[in-house]
């Protein structure tokens, strides 16, 4: 069969690589993504390795790029993601051309970045200033205009003639100082009662609030702020004021003498503001232009340099041989791609203009070599839900292609809902519709990628609950009347065994089966749907659920024993087949496939009319281990007999089960023919020291003891018979 | 009769879907997983049979209210 039966068949090849070349064919072997790279200098710290500088500058390249893709968004740009442009990796002469061009890109962004905060932050402070200034004018004229400001102003009532209160306090010969600034709404109690508690109400404060919320620049949050007006005499005030100002983060500005001067200030501070603005604005765009253009190579940038990363990653797995001249790798190559292999090898050396061209030599090996199976979009979801469970050895029988159908047929048989599958079996289908958008737009939501990595799964699943959904008649918890039910509740009435009297006497009447004409037929398809409406409908669909479940499962398990033989046929391990295959599979069928068995035969030799000796299989079963019999009636002649036969032979398979295989490798270990290992070729490495610490590791391997092989056997059959118990229990 | 048309007809079917179709999957990288799909579908899909098998001879009828009995008399053959 093909590949997807049995993992693939790979041999340990050894690549000749050329100095020069080297990169260029690494990377066209990439490209193709076939083969595994051994680590042939395993004891050398990754510190020391050869290539460490151009790792060090793919890593610096990382992250400039890092940065600039971090601008482009922020500047929301779209950066064109194509998933069909995959840059190659550049040859290294290429590389210190990016390398310069991504500096010159990073050290441009970072002046005007930092250009445009300058001017941010001044721009702020000019209109900040602004607004103090209108709104303190308002602070002094209104003082001057209402006389009943109250007690604050007692002293000053001479004030009114003058529009400027500050020259009054001149002509009392009193220093009056002004502060002035901008504060946090948030902070204006606090200030006051402080400004009030330490000057001891030698301080005036006004304050307005700012009708627009400007944003601070540090924390860029948006806050409502207070403009606000100290006005206050004497020095030490004054310093005192200063320092609570600075302690509440106040941006001051200075206040104007009189209204000239504020006007003036006004009116530079406008065309100030208006100049900053232009600037800004050419700031910006000069800025967006920049990302713009970065933002078209971006992308392929980071490819690239990811590329160019993982080749010098694996150029520092090889080895170097005596002359310096050649690069060798051990790889992993399945034994379909060698011509492929050799193709990527001539291609990249023909790229790198290589004198000698790179070539490859396979080399016989005892290790194991790596499982691999081949997956497409649709199997490999399938492949990874049984990795879960552990990766197969080498060459073994992949259960993969067959939990494609069984997987979702069993969530089927517990979900059967003909409704809901059909929803989940279109969610599923517009998922799988639409998933090259999708794909493109890498998502962030772990539970969406969850889903949609398992889209096909989930379209199988809803594709047999589907099925199942009709099996159980069940759509949305109610059953569909396709065919027409086989009960009929008129032949009740027609015998003369109800009439209109019993219907009101009795709230609950069962239908007699013995009646003529009341059971017509099974229903054709599924369960009949007049069980939906009947109240003892769960008795009948428990037994019928949890009988299905058995037959089911025992099925199950006997095909997962016989996918075992073809294991054993294949690694030439007939032994196996007896004492393995045969009591596990005997086991199996003489316990639970005579349940099946009985399961069926009842169904089909027990009517309505014996429905009072129907034996219960449980009890049956049980009393088939306990050896105890005739209590009840038998199910057929010679049951007994047949019965204490079955349980005697399954007993005798256990023992064999268990220690069967252990004795007979002992056996062979001992008596028989001893097996050695060959190990007949030669490596050329320069790395020595581990194929002499491995070789003597090799020779204890055949001197397995008894003991090793017997835990190895014991687990595996008692989990079967565990398993194989647990599950009939549950389910009689 | 009842029971053979239904039985009849639904084994033609998986027994088409699982026996005959696979002769017809055309040679490629994913003829084995082809085949083992409908392979296992059919006999999957074939147990349809333990449900008319449950029913076939039953043992107790349904329990039902008097108000469904009323209706079923009248609604149903």
């Amino acid at each position: 069969m093909g590949s997807v039966f049995r993992s693939e068949e790979m041999c340990l090849v050894q690549l000749f690589l050329q100095s020069g070349s080297a990169y260029d064919c690494i990377s066209e072997l990439g490209e193709m993504g076939l083969v595994e790279f051994r680590d042939l200098n395993p004891s050398v710290n990754s510190f020391q390795r050869r290539f460490v500088s151009e790792i060090k500058r793919c890593e610096e390249m990382e992250r400039i790029l890092g940065y600039l893709l971090r601008e482009i968004r922020k500047a929301n740009i779209a950066v064109p993601e194509d998933d069909e442009i995959c840059p190659v990796a550049p040859p290294p002469k290429h590389v210190l051309e990016i390398m310069e061009q991504l500096q010159r890109l990073e050290v441009e962004l970072s002046e005007v970045a930092r250009n445009k905060e300058k001017l941010q932050r001044n721009l702020l402070e000019l209109t900040e200033y602004t607004h103090m200034l209108r709104i303190t004018r308002t602070f002094v004229h209104s003082r001057s205009r209402n006389k009943a400001l109250g007690p604050q102003y007692e002293e000053f009532q001479s004030i009114e003639s003058d529009s400027a209160g500050c020259t009054g306090m001149q002509r009392l010969g009193a220093k009056l100082g002004f502060v002035s600034g901008l504060i946090h709404r948030v902070k204006v109690e606090a200030f006051e009662r402080m400004l009030w508690r330490v000057c001891k109400g030698y301080t005036i404060l006004s304050y307005a609030e700012l009708g627009e919320s400007l944003a601070d620049l540090d924390t860029g949050e948006i806050s409502t702020n207070v403009v606000f007006l100290i006005s206050f005499w004497g020095d030490q005030i004054g310093q005192k004021v200063q320092k609570i100002c600075d302690c509440y983060h106040c941006h001051l500005y200075p206040h104007p003498e009189n209204d000239e001067e504020r006007a003036d200030v006004m009116d530079s501070l406008r065309t100030r503001i208006q100049d900053l603005n232009n600037v800004l604005h050419r700031t910006e765009e000069y800025l967006r232009q920049v990302l713009q253009k970065a933002s078209e190579s971006a992308f392929t940038w980071v490819v690239q340099v990811k590329k160019m990363k993982a080749i010098y990653h694996i150029l520092n797995l090889c080895s170097f041989d005596v002359t310096n001249k050649c690069l060798i790798a051990e790889v992993w190559c399945p034994v379909n791609d060698l011509t492929n292999l050799r193709g990527a090898l001539e291609e990249g050396s023909r790229k790198g203009d290589a004198t000698v061209p790179s070539f490859v030599n396979r080399i016989p090996s005892n290790d194991t070599p790596p499982t691999l199976l081949r997956t497409n979009k649709f199997t490999s979801g399938f492949q990874s839900i049984v990795e879960a469970y552990g990766v197969g050895d080498y060459r073994e029988v992949s259960p993969a292609p067959y939990t494609i159908i069984t997987f979702p047929f069993l969530f089927a048989v517990m979900f059967g809902d003909l409704g809901h599958g059909m929803v989940m079996a279109c969610f599923a289908l517009w998922m799988v519709l639409t998933e090259k958008s999708h794909k493109r737009k890498r998502s962030d939501n772990e539970i969406w990628t969850m889903f949609f990595e398992g889209r096909y799964i989930i379209l199988m699943m809803g594709l047999f609950s589907v099925y199942t959904g009709l099996i159980y008649n069940d759509c949305f918890s109610k059953s569909l009347n396709i065919f027409g039910s086989g009960w009929s509740v008129r032949a009740m009435f027609t015998d003369q065994q109800w009439t209109n009297e019993t219907l009101q006497t009795n709230t609950l009447l069962i239908l007699d089966p013995n009646v003529s004409g009341v059971f017509v037929g099974p229903y054709p398809f599924g369960i009949d749907p007049i069980w939906n409406m009947a109240v003892n409908r769960l008795s009948f669909l428990n037994s019928y659920k949890m009988k299905m479940s058995v037959i089911i499962g025992v099925m199950h398990m006997s095909f997962g024993v016989v996918l075992s033989v073809f294991n054993h046929l294949h690694f030439k391990q007939r032994f196996n087949i007896y004492l393995l295959f045969l009591p596990e599979l005997l086991f199996l069928l003489c316990l639970f496939g005579y349940l099946v068995f009985m399961i069926i035969y009842k169904w089909l030799a027990f009517g309505a009319r014996d429905s009072r000796l129907a034996p219960s299989i449980l009890i049956h079963f049980i009393n088939m281990f306990l050896m105890q019999g005739g209590d009840n009636t038998p199910l057929y002649p010679g049951q007994t007999g047949l019965q204490v036969f079955l349980v005697v032979v399954a007993l005798l398979c256990v023992p064999v089960l268990l220690i069967g295989k252990p004795v007979y490798l002992y056996w062979l270990h001992r008596g028989g023919k001893s097996l050695r290992l060959r190990r007949g070729y030669e490596r050329v490495r320069r790395v020595s020291e581990d194929d002499m610490s491995q070789a003597p590791a090799y020779a204890d391997d055949e001197e397995e003891g008894f003991d090793d092989l017997m835990t190895s056997r014991d687990t595996q059959p008692k989990e079967v018979k565990t398993a194989t118990v647990h599950t009939s229990h549950i389910n009689i | 009769m009842a029971f053979a048309i239904p039985m009849v007809i639904v084994t033609l079917f998986w027994g088409f879907v699982g026996g005959v179709v696979p002769w017809f999957i055309p040679k490629g990288p994913n003829r084995g997983v082809v085949i083992a799909m409908l392979v296992l579908t059919a006999v999957c899909c074939y147990f349809w049979l333990i449900a008319i098998l449950s029913q076939l001879n039953p043992l107790f009828g349904p329990a039902l209210s008097n108000d469904t009995i009323w209706y079923l008399q009248f609604h149903w053959r």
